[in-house]
């Protein structure tokens, strides 16, 4: 086996998965070249209007197969949103699904072979974090004024320990965007370069049957992975939301 | 920026195609990524938000209506079977009643003809009974006058039979007394 890589045979290029490219032509990657990166979460788009859109279409009141799934992911979200933040934040409920919805498509899509995850890209789950921290914080002083700095002060403590309570919170506040956003794009970059180096060693003859029930099983985990960092991402969403509405601890 | 980049072998791709580094963090290709990204997401918004919600929501509201009026239907339906079981038992118990009464009454007219039947065989019976008593009572004189004269003729045939000789008057006093001993 060591032969076969010194030969050349194992070439792992798993990060190669990742580059963004230009479909049409050869050119540079402007803002607005129609790249991969633009099909993969056009394509999301595609999923989301079909699933939701076309699959309710007939608005049956016994529903088909697919506006069950419609119905489900609804009633999911939406259960979320009332449970965890409350009722007062069901009006947020249609920001929140389409945040659901694009993660979960975009991490679905992206476990087709060949295809591109635009999840696994930091540039792209950066903007949803920072967009859900900068929504939030800007709600939160806007609802509650100078009242949302209470946040930070936690007023079940004894008052000595206050002040670095303080600090430790506000600390946290500020990570929560950046672990938000990696947390995704790290379980996703993560996942498809596992599969990568799996498929990189079935080269080798004797290894592969073990590379292929590796890339099954990576696989089979990455679907499970795809769906659970779509809620989590959802669900922290609703935790930071239900901060900014209620920021008193 | 993208636009110092030339052909595929940017700042993030090596010549022979491959990447350099993490592709995550070319900086080179973030506009191009936030951009198609911010498209995406209005664009789902915009859908979620215009079409699909509101009418996910009329069709759960309106599933729910219909599970409420059926539920509604269905107590309405049942109630109404209550109804009829009682019209029914009371129906039924009427019609046993009527019954009661009605086999009482043909009991009772059966019974005043019985009545009357029995008592008109009784008095038949009794006049039958009586004329026949008085037959048996004719018969049994007419038996006594036969066997006195019988008697009579034969004692007197004994008599002569013995050798005595006994006139009729004498033979008719002795049988006479003797019968009435």
């Amino acid at each position: 086996m060591a032969d076969a890589a010194k030969e050349g045979g194992l070439v792992f290029h798993p990060m190669d998965q990742f580059i963004v490219k230009p479909l049409f032509g050869d050119g540079a990657v402007g803002m607005f070249t129609f790249t991969n990166v633009a099909l993969w979460l056009l394509l999301a788009v595609a999923c989301v209007v079909a699933l939701m859109v076309l699959g309710t279409s007939k608005r049956a009141t016994v529903p088909t197969r697919t506006q069950s799934i419609a119905e489900l992911a609804y009633g999911f979200v939406y259960k979320m949103v009332e449970d965890v933040t409350g009722k007062d934040a069901v009006k947020y409920f249609p920001y929140i699904f389409t945040l659901f919805m694009f993660i979960l498509f975009s991490n679905f899509l992206a476990l087709i072979p060949m295809s591109f995850s635009p999840t696994s890209h930091i540039a792209v789950t950066a903007i949803l974090g920072f967009g859900v921290f900068f929504a939030v914080t800007i709600l939160g002083f806007v609802k509650n004024g100078v009242g949302f700095l209470g946040l930070f002060w936690v007023s079940s403590a004894p008052l000595a320990l206050r002040p670095i309570l303080a600090l430790i919170e506000v600390i946290s506040y500020f990570v929560r965007p950046v672990s938000h956003s990696i947390r995704l794009a790290g379980n996703i970059m993560a996942g498809h370069a596992v599969l990568k180096v799996f498929a990189g060693f079935a080269a080798i003859t004797v290894v592969a049957p073990l590379s292929v029930l590796g890339i099954t099983a990576i696989y089979a985990l990455e679907v499970l992975v795809s769906a659970i960092q779509a809620y989590v991402f959802t669900i922290l969403t609703c935790v930071y939301l239900k901060d900014a509405l209620h920021p008193s601890h | 920026m993208a636009t110092e980049t030339t052909g595929t072998a940017s700042a993030c791709v090596g010549p022979d195609g491959s990447a350099i580094g993490m592709p995550q963090l070319c900086a080179d290709w973030m506009p191009n990524q936030i951009f198609w990204l911010l498209i995406a997401l209005i664009a789902i918004y915009f859908v979620l938000s215009r079409i699909a919600l509101p009418r996910i929501a009329a069709v759960l509201a309106e599933r729910q209506g219909t599970i409420t009026n059926d539920l509604a239907a269905a107590e309405d339906l049942k109630q109404k079977a209550v109804e009829a079981e009682e019209a029914y038992n009371k129906a039924l118990s009427d019609a046993r009643a009527e019954a009661q009464t009605i086999i009482a009454q043909n009991k009772a007219e059966m019974q005043a003809e019985l009545d009357k039947a029995i008592a008109k065989a009784d008095a038949e019976i009794a006049a039958k009974a009586a004329e026949s008593e008085k037959a048996i009572s004719d018969i049994r004189a007419s038996a006594v006058e036969s066997v006195e004269a019988v008697a009579k003729d034969t004692a007197g045939s004994i008599v002569a039979a013995l050798g005595g000789s006994a006139d009729d008057a004498t033979v008719a006093a002795a049988v006479d007394a003797q019968m009435k001993g």
